[in-house]
């Protein structure tokens, strides 16, 4: 068992999840069977292979640039509603579950 | 005239010589979607009001003698997990029961500019996560073909509609073959574009690195169509690539004759059903038999797909989904004290099973320990898969092999069994994370009648080849 309740009570609070007694010991019973599976990468030498986090870096770059240089394509000027403008107030807080006229509103953060 | 059961041009050039009107076109959708979809349950919700409008805007350019653009008065469907503007978007989670975007994807904003008549949101699995659409918050889907059966998922509404013609086209997402595997088990045509082809600006992200848009559809010319209009850069996206679009229709009926087809042992071992087998190898001795050469590829890093897919897309998600808090979007949790309280009970509240599954998994695969042994080992074989496919495109101009082991299966039949579910990607997952292109054509039907789906993959931006072989397939079948 690679993970055990307290594992998975720290990942959730982690996650900012709370989960119910019965979703955490379920959890416990998945993620072991999930890593049990995973596990067969430690099979495989990858000490010399590099790690891939995307695949946008295989087209576009400029090649005879260096660093984020090579991704001009991608960059643009910082401009202010560069792209499009910025949305209205009301439409921004449209979908707000708790806002005034001016702010979403959330429970208070700060005791004093 | 049968108004749902056109195909993008017969639908656009009835409008364009004004045979029918786009209006009824939708009408006739709406109709039919009313009269079957109580019992596929491929909708969330339509967007009536819009559709019709933009209806109305395609009817008058008929009427003024105005030639219309590609997708003129077709009506479409569009996953949920794309923001629309003013129509609600729920990724098919309750966490976002009330969501109504401010803006549109820019997917379909490009469909609507190319004349689309979009008719609502199609149900999936909840963020894009399962193989089934039995995840969704709202309601499964049922397959079209057989009603005791899943469509496939996560794009299982997409491909429903389709299937049941209650849409000419549909778009939908692929992370691990979401679009595949659902058109597999439908029996309808989906493409999976390059990554980088097509914007994914407007697209609730599940796995960032991994998550493509692409459309399902009754005809791979179809597919092309659309492709051609969702296709090309945008601002708005930054790993949108810069390359330039052909036009993919012009290129279906380029000859096929001397192309090299590259077949992977390792795509036809344990687990793939008979059937579907000799479906499958049926279909690659009639490619063969219209001129294009068989040469076996090996791509040995396969049997490690499916675990560094789910590393990779799980920690993607845990990031991407920490955004649901409760605060500017998403449902939030009524009666509590403090904002601790309000993230947890909010998240726990509007997430279902699956999604916690994987925030769970991915949160613990980045956690501090494990990140080397997990992530970044997935990472690194992430590599390996991927020359596994420069290797042997190397050598041949597509790979063909079946999209999924098996035919449709039955609701209930995998829900329990998380890592059972995840092996229906087997066949599709390395292609998302290659980011290579794949399409999945209809090859035949088991003895049940089930469809069966053969997959052609290519080289990055080159789905005028894939595209042009599953045409040449289907037109000779």
């Amino acid at each position: 068992m690679k993970v055990t309740e307290k594992d998975v009570a720290y990942v959730a609070d982690l996650a900012n999840l709370e989960l119910t007694a019965e979703e955490r010991s379920g959890m416990v019973r998945d993620l072991n069977s999930i890593l049990d599976y995973v596990d067969r990468l430690n099979g495989l030498d990858t000490s010399n292979v590099p790690p891939m986090a995307q695949v946008s870096d295989r087209y576009g770059v400029d090649e005879s640039k260096q660093g984020s240089e090579r991704f001009a394509y991608a960059s643009r000027e910082d401009e202010l509603e560069g792209l499009r403008k910025s949305l209205p107030h009301e439409e921004a807080l449209a979908n707000a579950p708790d806002a005034d006229e001016d702010f979403f509103r959330v429970p208070k953060v700060i005791e004093r | 005239m049968d108004l749902t059961s056109l195909t993008i041009e017969a639908a656009r050039s009835a409008v364009e010589e004004r045979k029918v009107t786009a209006l009824a076109l939708a009408e006739a959708h709406y109709g039919r979607i009313q009269k079957e979809d109580g019992q596929i349950g491929a909708f969330l919700t339509l967007s009536k009001e819009r559709a019709l409008e933009q209806a109305y805007r395609i009817d008058r350019m008929a009427a003024e003698g105005k030639p219309l653009p590609p997708l003129g008065g077709v009506p479409v469907g569009i996953k949920d997990v794309m923001s629309t503007r003013g129509v609600r978007t729920t990724a098919g989670s309750k966490i976002l029961e009330k969501y109504i975007p401010p803006y549109d994807c820019t997917a379909v904003a490009r469909m609507e500019a190319a004349g689309a008549v979009v008719l609502g949101k199609m149900n999936c699995d909840e963020f894009a996560m399962g193989s089934s659409n039995e995840n969704s918050a709202y309601h499964p889907v049922r397959n079209p073909r057989d009603p005791s059966r899943v469509p496939g998922g996560s794009s299982g509404g997409s491909a429903a509609a389709v299937a049941a013609d209650m849409a000419v086209v549909t778009l939908g997402s692929d992370t691990g073959g979401s679009i595949r595997q659902p058109a597999s088990f439908c029996g309808v045509v989906g493409l999976l574009p390059t990554y980088g082809r097509v914007s994914r600006y407007g697209l609730i992200a599940f796995a960032s690195s991994l998550d493509h848009i692409g459309p399902l559809a009754k005809t791979v010319k179809d597919a092309a169509i659309v492709l051609s209009t969702i296709a090309g850069r945008d601002p708005m996206d930054s790993t949108s690539a810069d390359v330039p679009v052909p036009d993919y229709v012009a290129e279906l009926d380029k000859p096929v004759r001397g192309m090299k087809l590259g077949v992977a042992q390792e795509y036809f071992g344990e687990g793939l059903d008979d059937e579907v087998r000799q479906s499958v190898e049926a279909a690659i001795d009639k490619l063969k038999g219209l001129g294009c050469e068989i040469v076996p590829v090996s791509l040995p890093h396969t049997p490690y797909a499916i675990p560094t897919y789910y590393l990779i897309a799980t920690a993607e998600a845990s990031a991407n989904l920490a955004r649901f808090d409760g605060v500017r979007y998403s449902h939030r949790a009524s009666g509590v004290k403090t904002l601790s309280e309000m993230y947890r009970r909010s998240r726990d509240e509007g997430f279902g099973a699956e999604v916690k599954r994987r925030i769970m998994l991915g949160t613990y695969a980045l956690s501090a320990g494990y990140y080397d042994a997990y992530y970044l080992k997935a990472q690194k074989v992430r590599t390996l898969l991927t020359r596994d496919f420069d290797e042997a495109f190397r050598k041949v101009d597509a790979i063909v092999t079946p999209t999924c082991p098996t035919a449709a299966f039955r609701l209930g039949e995998k829900s329990n069994d998380p890592l059972a579910m995840y092996l229906a990607d087997i066949y599709t997952v390395t292609a998302d994370l290659a980011g290579i292109p794949g399409i999945s054509v209809p090859c035949g039907v088991t003895r049940e009648k089930l469809p069966i789906g053969l997959q052609i993959l290519g080289k990055h931006f080159d789905e005028s080849t894939i595209l042009r072989l599953a045409h040449t397939f289907e037109q000779a079948t």
